[in-house]
């Protein structure tokens, strides 16, 4: 699988050698266990037995402490903006239509975001702080995979503090 | 905390390298899509083949081009009773050093042939030109015994 | 200069396949153990941690700063990485405590190679003009250097048995073993061939796992009041990266960096050799000059499990366990990199002054 990439001369000053590896991924324990429970439509995360801070998707350390994670927490579908972009490229394999909302989300009952996409919503009204909540698939269309959910969209509450973004508890944000 | 079963996923990981030759790589490639094969001269006078731009022992830069043959020995050689999905044979065949007629040091190709007995060491071998030469390394699709 | 002293030494067990096990959870539980033997409570008691990985082994791009959160890097430490064998973390973090940056440091290196195909995988740091492009397998690679050596009557078929058959019997010992038994000679040379010369015995297996190591200043060491070894020379060569320029029968980056590392300046009572196959170990037992008085891979070796990326500072770990045990007084831990033996480390471990 070659060619040369001079094609007007004969001389060969360049070439295409391009590598394609297969692999088998395996997930480790951690990544598996969370990826188990969302194909059950459950955000789960691990709290840090030191620090007591709640990593979502965890990998089995708290990488502020360097210590295995191990007491699995149930987190609400519910979340707080933490910081987000709006892309006006298209993701390759994706339907969604730029321009579109990728945000940093902490789900409530954890204290680190992961990132997601953000729709159903005016993406200039998006701000720090908005209060979201993800959008399920059908359950029959659930896989190990955090496509499960659609993506987040606004919810009707009011704004989380800066200061308190990322403490919020499981049961939510009264204002 | 119960355990969960392994979860996998198989998938292929593409590096799409485009690469410059510089003009000594760049030559021996030019040379394989006519059908040739050049060499260079070391510092002491070998001929390497293929060329490379430094002699790895003075770190001299090379330039002096030498016609070798399309013919030479087989140094070593290892037979691979079962092919790799990424070998260039889906049946049992060797990698050897072959060092071609004109040149010091072997280079590493691979070698067709029906059997293990049919490959030796010093037994001669001829280079097997692809149907179409672009100016790669596998023009040569490979030696096969003279 | 500052003397080094290594303090403590942990390895996993090299297994075929480590499953469910991402770079976090192979790393945490030898740093765990090896901060227990050494007191300490994470990386934040070491001034300095470097590790060796690759990601090309797992396919997983930047999986050598996932590892990063086994460390526990709150606040920041200091920290570094080389896309190597952990043996040559251990060297950069030599060059850091000499320089006067460090008084200790971690280092670990692990890797988990069974998701892709090893041998193909290391193809691809050949030559990216003529050889990369053919797919070279590494075991085709030694079988041809095998080979010469056949060829040229420098070893016999039965020579290369003869390590296998050693490598099964001392794994026996080492519980982190992946392959050990009771396998004679006979037993080696009734299988057949499968890259010819080479038999699958003489061809070290594909293993997950992880080491990791504490070394520190002599004075740290008495501080800590921990049991150390002293590493009183190290040096590493690399050869050329076109095989066909090399004498594959003799190793002489090895040669050179034995010599440069002091090697020859007092009796080797064991030797630790990164052969990942059995030819192998019988050049490097050359180039090091070794005689019957040396105990050459007590561990089984690399034959017995290859922890990529982890296995050379294994080796290190190993000779070091044999010093303090006082089952050895001085030893010889070599690393390598590179198809056919081409980047060789050399390092020399000896007993603390004080214990002799």
């Amino acid at each position: 699988m070659s060619e040369q990439t001079t094609e007007n001369t004969d001389v060969i000053t360049g070439i295409e050698a391009p590598i394609y590896l297969k692999y088998n991924f395996t997930a480790g324990a951690a990544p598996a266990r969370f990826l188990t429970q969302v194909k059950e439509g459950v955000l789960t995360g691990q709290r840090c037995p030191q620090c007591a801070q709640v990593y979502v998707p965890p990998r089995g350390s708290c990488a502020a402490c360097g210590v295995p994670t191990e007491e699995e927490v149930v987190l609400s579908d519910k979340a707080t903006v933490q910081s987000f972009t709006i892309v006006s490229i298209p993701i390759p394999g994706n339907s969604i239509e730029p321009p579109f909302v990728v945000a940093n989300l902490v789900p409530d009952g954890a204290n680190i975001s992961f990132i997601h996409l953000m729709s159903e919503c005016d993406n200039a009204d998006v701000h720090i702080g908005q209060r979201v909540q993800g959008v399920w698939k059908p359950q029959e269309e659930w896989g190990y995979s955090m496509d499960n959910i659609r993506y987040f969209k606004p919810l009707d509450e009011p704004d989380v503090p800066v200061e308190k973004i990322g403490k919020i508890p499981v049961e939510g944000w009264e204002g | 905390m119960s355990q969960p079963d392994v979860l996998h996923q198989a998938f292929e990981l593409g590096f799409t390298y485009t690469r410059s030759t510089g003009p000594v790589v760049g030559r021996f490639l030019t040379e394989l899509k006519q059908r040739n094969i050049v060499g260079i001269k070391g510092s002491d006078g070998r001929v390497i083949v293929p060329p490379m731009e430094y002699d790895p022992d003075t770190a001299e830069e090379l330039s002096e081009f030498v016609d070798v043959g399309q013919e030479g020995e087989i140094v070593s050689y290892a037979w691979v009773k079962e092919p790799r999905e990424a070998h260039p044979f889906d049946k049992p065949f060797a990698w050897a050093m072959i060092l071609l007629d004109g040149a010091d040091v072997p280079m590493i190709h691979c070698v067709a042939a029906d059997s293990e007995d049919a490959v030796s060491t010093g037994a001669r071998v001829k280079a097997v030109w692809a149907e179409e030469t672009i100016g790669f390394i596998t023009d040569i699709r490979c030696f096969e015994r003279v | 200069m500052k003397e080094i002293a290594i303090v403590g030494y942990q390895q996993s067990d090299a297994v075929s396949d480590a499953g469910a096990c991402n770079e976090v959870e192979l790393i945490i539980p030898v740093i765990s153990k090896v901060y227990d033997q050494v007191g300490i409570k994470n990386a934040q008691d070491v001034d300095f941690v470097c590790s060796g990985s690759c990601d090309y082994l797992q396919g997983a791009a930047f999986a050598f700063v996932m590892g990063v959160d086994a460390l526990g890097a709150v606040p920041p430490i200091k920290e570094s990485h080389v896309e190597m064998d952990a043996a040559w973390a251990l060297y950069e973090s030599m060059l850091k405590i000499r320089m006067g940056h460090a008084d200790s440091a971690l280092i670990y290196g692990f890797g988990k190679s069974s998701p892709g195909e090893l041998p193909i995988v290391l193809s691809q740091q050949l030559d990216p003009y003529y050889l990369a492009p053919q797919w070279v397998d590494t075991i085709s690679l030694a079988a041809m250097q095998a080979r010469l050596m056949l060829d040229k009557g420098l070893i016999s078929e039965q020579d290369m048995a003869e390590v296998v058959s050693r490598s099964r019997r001392n794994a026996l010992n080492n519980p982190h073993a992946q392959l050990a038994g009771d396998v004679s000679v006979q037993d080696v040379l009734a299988q057949e061939t499968y890259v010819s010369p080479l038999r699958k015995a003489d061809i070290c297996p594909v293993s997950d796992g992880a080491s990791a190591m504490v070394i520190c200043t002599v004075e740290k060491a008495k501080e800590w009041g921990l049991p150390y070894a002293v590493i009183s020379g190290i040096d590493h060569c690399i050869e050329t990266h076109n095989p066909g320029m090399r004498d594959l029968t003799d190793s002489v980056s090895t040669r050179k960096a034995a010599e440069n590392a002091g090697v020859h300046n007092g009796a080797v009572d064991v030797a630790e050799l990164y052969a990942p196959f059995s030819h192998q170990e019988i050049i490097l037992a050359r180039a090091l000059g070794l005689g019957d008085a040396t105990s050459v891979n007590p561990s089984g070796g690399v034959l017995a499990g290859n922890l990529m990326m982890a296995s050379g500072l294994s080796r290190i770990g190993e000779v070091f366990n044999r010093i303090v045990s006082g089952e050895a007084q001085r030893g010889v831990a070599h690393a390598t990199s590179g198809p056919c033996l081409q980047h060789n480390l050399v390092t020399v471990i000896e007993q603390a002054k004080e214990a002799a």
